[in-house]
């Protein structure tokens, strides 16, 4: 949801702002929200090991 | 945003494109190889099998669906209207090739799209190699041939709202690369790792590679078509002249050249000696890093952009084994998903840099969770994963009914349950 979350976020940011500082603002904020997802799947993924014994 | 207009290719440009384009299938071959000699011997058939299929499921699923939703600039397109733009988010072509001239150089982009669809396919092969039946991974190919690589390759190639933007992306470094190292990623994580890779503790063990010829192989054939295949999409997707093609030829070899030496020294100064097989993933992607801004950059960039590469996946290849437990046998996330996603980052600093960021935000927040949601329900309906018998017996045996080396002999500790 995150991942896809923050690419919406970038379409927004890309529809509705004028090009300038506030849309790469938000097209930035927007990787770091799907730098979070990506954590959370790889974690969400882990193979077997330490952590779930 | 405003329709994107390429330059129309005049007949000498669109031959040497053409005799470019016949060189991609040496790339696929390259990257089958790799696939090949880094899983284990008792593999070995199963995986060039599996190869040749998931190429000719790619073909036809690309001939049927997927050349029609990728369509080309120019060409038909179903457009959203939304906030006062014209969003091109898929081609409206014919399907079955219909709409084609048969005898003009206007099918090329279509041709390049069918020998690339089968490129792309046989990446997710090296990450579920050993463990991934042969039905599964057609199946999971007909997903990729008719869905997410049409899909962003009308966005990216096609005169997409990707291309609109002014998105670079001349090789096809996220096209082919990333939308298949994001199915590679997909399928370790819906496969789980091989029997053995992992102890209870979560500490990796050795799994080499079973020949190392075949992979250094696979690497100058991979560099062969590479060649073509950039200087093809440059020339196709990016509107260079043909001319061009000598820069881009600089670019591929110093960007694959630097990697694997930035690979190479890392690996000695780090375990003491060389590592074959990270140099030859190194050689790859540097490859595949360059492709996407081959026809823009400098050939001085290409070497930064090889070197950082070749790092990129020294590290990554530790870092999702040892702390993520991905069991990647091809390495095929670190080589294909990660490298790509930094030479489209790479790209920007040339080209357009902010629709280089939406291209990479694209991908991995529409194109990963695509892909990770249709191969799941994939696997949902028939699990992707071979039974434990066929694990350990091999899937040669198992699945072929032959080995690809008879005279090997099989020791015990090879069909141990660890």
């Amino acid at each position: 949801m995150l991942l896809l979350g923050g690419w919406i976020i970038v379409l927004a940011a890309i529809a509705l702002l004028p090009s300038g500082a506030s849309q790469v603002s938000f097209v930035l904020v927007a990787l770091g929200v799907e730098a979070l997802g990506l954590t959370l799947v790889f974690r969400a993924n882990l193979a077997p090991g330490r952590e779930r014994r | 945003m405003t329709p994107v207009r390429l330059p129309a290719l005049s007949e000498t440009s669109a031959a040497i494109c053409f005799l470019f384009v016949l060189l991609i299938p040496s790339a696929t071959a390259g990257l089958v190889l790799i696939n090949a000699g880094l899983g284990r011997f008792r593999n070995a058939a199963h995986a060039m099998l599996s190869a040749l299929c998931v190429i000719a499921v790619a073909a036809l699923v690309y001939f049927a669906i997927g050349a029609a939703w990728q369509g080309s600039a120019g060409q038909p397109a179903f457009a959203l209207h939304v906030a006062g733009w014209d969003w091109n988010w898929i081609g409206a072509g014919g399907y079955f090739f219909r709409g084609l001239e048969p005898g003009g150089w206007s099918s090329l982009p279509a041709l390049f799209g069918l020998m690339s669809a089968g490129l792309a396919a046989i990446v997710p092969l090296g990450s579920g190699a050993d463990r991934w039946r042969l039905g599964a991974s057609c199946a999971s190919t007909v997903l990729l041939a008719g869905g997410t690589f049409p899909l962003f390759a009308h966005w990216a190639w096609g005169g997409g709202w990707l291309a609109q933007l002014g998105f670079v992306d001349s090789g096809g470094a996220g096209v082919i690369q990333v939308v298949g190292g994001l199915t590679a990623l997909s399928i370790t994580w819906i496969l789980g790792p091989r029997r053995g890779k992992f102890n209870p503790d979560g500490m990796p063990s050795a799994l080499p590679g079973h020949n190392a010829v075949l992979v250094l192989l696979g690497c100058f054939m991979a560099w062969l078509g590479w060649l073509g295949l950039n200087a093809a999409g440059a020339i196709l997707f990016t509107g260079v002249a043909a001319s061009r093609g000598v820069l881009i030829a600089a670019n591929t070899t110093l960007g694959a050249g630097s990697a694997a030496l930035s690979v190479a020294a890392i690996t000695r100064a780090r375990f003491g000696k060389t590592d074959a097989s990270l140099c030859a993933n190194g050689w790859v992607a540097g490859l595949v890093a360059v492709s996407a801004g081959c026809a823009i950059v400098r050939p001085a960039a290409a070497v930064i952009i090889g070197l950082i590469a070749g790092a990129l996946v020294v590290y990554s290849v530790e870092w999702l084994e040892l702390h993520l437990r991905i069991d990647d046998p091809g390495g095929s996330v670190p080589v294909h998903a990660v490298a790509g996603l930094w030479g489209l980052l790479a790209a920007g600093v040339a080209g357009p840099w902010l629709a280089q960021l939406v291209g990479i935000s694209t991908l991995l927040g529409c194109i990963l969770p695509l892909t990770y949601g249709l191969n799941w329900l994939l696997n949902k309906l028939s699990p992707q994963r071979v039974a434990l018998e066929g694990e350990r017996q091999g899937l040669d045996l198992y699945e072929l009914g032959a080995g690809a080396y008879p005279d090997f002999m099989t020791h015990n500790e090879d069909f141990w349950q660890r």
